[in-house]
């Protein structure tokens, strides 16, 4: 499979990177690259075979459904771009 | 004597006698910090800090009290939160950031009484072999070529680390391995680093790139070093899930144990196409080191070495690009504001990240794309399961496989520029994160050039004990290796 310029378009759109239309060359010829690379996984049957969800059998550890930890608006919110009375400031959304 | 040529045990022994202080050995560390700028090691360094927990040490030391690591001065990772201190994954995109928590790994080492001289370089988010996706510029090497003054890289994304232990910068250094990290760098600088097994360091506090392969280990001089480094940052940590709740052993207690009778794996896959005869060289040597102590030597067969790389290059980055999805300009660090929120949100990561960040990030958002996830990802994630399954036949057999590290010794920095060549450097290295197993990275020998070269040892899950005992023979067998000082 390879992709095209649209494709990439398509693609920063929905990674949220800012791609101008001259780039976008240049991005097809690498992504393609690494995407013809793996294609090698085609050569593998999988066939009845699970996808790895864990690299170690182990139960999932439970706890009780309680807070724990928090209350630190102020620590949280100190690493913002922009913040008010622990709010974190974003341009605005609603017209 | 030189205070900063001491390794960890050495200094420890040092320490508890009292013939040196805490403060004499941070402050010989912070004056070889100063004359070290040239290597681009740390990106952030805290004297002060470190000062004031040498002086803590030196008063529990004066009573004998203290932990195990007391008095000893660490280089950070820039991977790892430190309460209050830059912690930036060297990337742009975090301009500024200094978390109000500790990770649970630096948290386990200040409470054995470690010293923090400052967090080192690394490549972009962890996405690098060579260290040249910092944002903050590349890291050198301390090795060069004989008869030649050009720079080398150190290897990556943990460069900084690799660095800064052998420069005799730190004494150790924390590092991270999510495809080879950990031991791609150790191996080119000729130093140890371990990866453990996954789950047996916590996570908490290490800023993620992908979250079913990333773990945290040491690189150190030699390998008691890393045995005494692993048992300080290993824990069980109720912070995070995939941390497993099983003791952590006195790694120490396996060095000097006989191999008599052990059994070491060579995969026979490891002998692709074009490996280097001077790596092949190395390998057989390495093996020969271990017969001569009685351990036997069984080729296996791990029928899936080929594709754990291109398996990697679609787990790796589809993980990658979910984790970095956090860095949009509002919760920390850089903000290029735009006409609106989602113009704010792609301004902002076009300009904070760097090109092979964005490339892995837009790689892992196509293949996780409506229509593409099962064709990628979970055919990626089916082939890890064979992978796995390889190594749990081969363990029957064997007790332990020896691998090369990496293909070939460091590099120049510009010498690789195609995505995918750079990629190669972790094609003996990354199977281990798709089984999530244990290895390590021990200096063998010197390339006909004099780089340091690395054979790499894997281990059963939790078995980081054997790699100790085995790497302990190698390192008896080959020594260590120190790099001429030609930068102060």
């Amino acid at each position: 499979m390879s992709v095209d310029e649209k494709t990439v378009r398509r693609v920063a759109r929905l990674a949220r990177i800012k791609v101008a239309d001259s780039e976008l060359p240049r991005l097809a010829g690498e992504l393609n690259v690494i995407l013809n690379f793996v294609e090698q996984l085609n050569e593998v049957n999988v066939d009845n075979v699970m996808p790895l969800t864990s690299v170690v059998e182990v139960d999932m550890r439970l706890r009780a459904d309680v807070v724990t930890d928090g209350g630190y608006a102020k620590a949280v919110t100190q690493s913002a771009a922009a913040s008010e009375d622990d709010f974190f400031m974003v341009p605005k959304v609603v017209e | 004597m030189t205070l900063t040529a001491l390794t960890i045990a050495q200094a420890r022994a040092k320490l508890q006698a009292r013939e040196i202080s805490a403060m004499e050995l941070t402050e010989a560390y912070i004056s070889a910090i100063e004359k070290a700028k040239t290597l681009n090691a740390y990106v952030a360094e805290t004297p002060e800090q470190a000062r004031a927990m040498a002086k803590v040490s030196d008063v529990k030391l004066a009573k004998g009290e203290g932990g195990a690591l007391e008095g000893i001065p660490l280089g950070i990772k820039d991977l790892f939160a430190t309460k209050g201190v830059h912690t930036q994954a060297c990337s742009h995109i975090l301009d500024g950031f200094k978390p109000g928590y500790e990770s649970t790994v630096t948290q386990n080492l200040w409470d054995a009484g470690a010293v923090m001289l400052g967090k080192l370089n690394m490549d972009e988010f962890a996405m690098g072999s060579s260290n040249e996706t910092s944002y903050y510029g590349g890291v050198t090497n301390p090795w060069r070529r004989h008869n030649s003054n050009k720079s080398l890289v150190p290897g990556g994304s943990s460069g900084g680390s690799a660095t800064a232990v052998s420069a005799h910068i730190c004494a150790a250094a924390t590092a991270t391995d999510t495809g080879g990290s950990i031991r791609q760098p150790a191996a080119f600088t000729g130093t140890v680093g371990i990866k453990p097994t996954y789950g047996r360091v916590s996570r908490w506090g290490t800023v993620a790139f992908a979250s079913s392969l990333d773990q945290a280990g040491p690189i150190t001089r030699d390998v008691r070093d890393a045995a005494i480094m692993l048992k300080a940052m290993a824990s069980v940590d109720l912070k995070d899930t995939t941390s497993i709740d099983l003791p952590v052993p006195d790694y120490e207690k396996a060095i000097g144990k006989s191999i008599k009778g052990l059994r070491i794996g060579i995969p026979k896959e490891y002998r692709a196409e074009g490996l280097a005869p001077e790596i092949n060289a190395l390998w057989e040597r390495g093996a020969q080191m271990l017969k001569e102590q009685g351990a036997e030597i069984v080729e296996i067969s791990l029928p899936h070495t080929k594709y754990a790389l291109p398996a990697y290059y679609i787990v790796a980055p589809a993980e990658a690009s979910s984790n970095l999805a956090r860095y949009d300009g509002v919760r920390y660090g850089l903000r290029i504001p735009g006409d609106d929120l989602i113009d704010t949100y792609e301004k902002t990561r076009a300009a904070g990240f760097g090109r092979e960040v964005q490339r892995r990030v837009m790689v892992g958002t196509y293949v996780l794309s409506a229509g593409y996830y099962d064709a990628y990802y979970v055919k990626a994630q089916k082939v890890r399961t064979l992978i796995k399954r390889d190594f749990d036949e081969a363990w029957s057999k064997v007790d332990v496989v020896l691998t090369p590290a990496t293909p070939s010794a460091a590099f120049a920095p510009g010498e690789i520029t195609d995505p995918v060549q750079m990629y190669l450097n972790d094609i003996f290295t990354v199977t281990v994160n798709m089984a999530g197993l244990p290895g390590i990275a021990v200096p063998s020998g010197l390339s006909s050039e004099g780089l340091p070269l690395g054979l790499q040892l894997i281990g059963k899950p939790f078995d980081e004990e054997t790699l100790f005992q085995t790497a302990a023979v190698i390192e008896q067998a080959a020594g260590t290796f120190t790099a001429k000082n030609w930068w102060a």
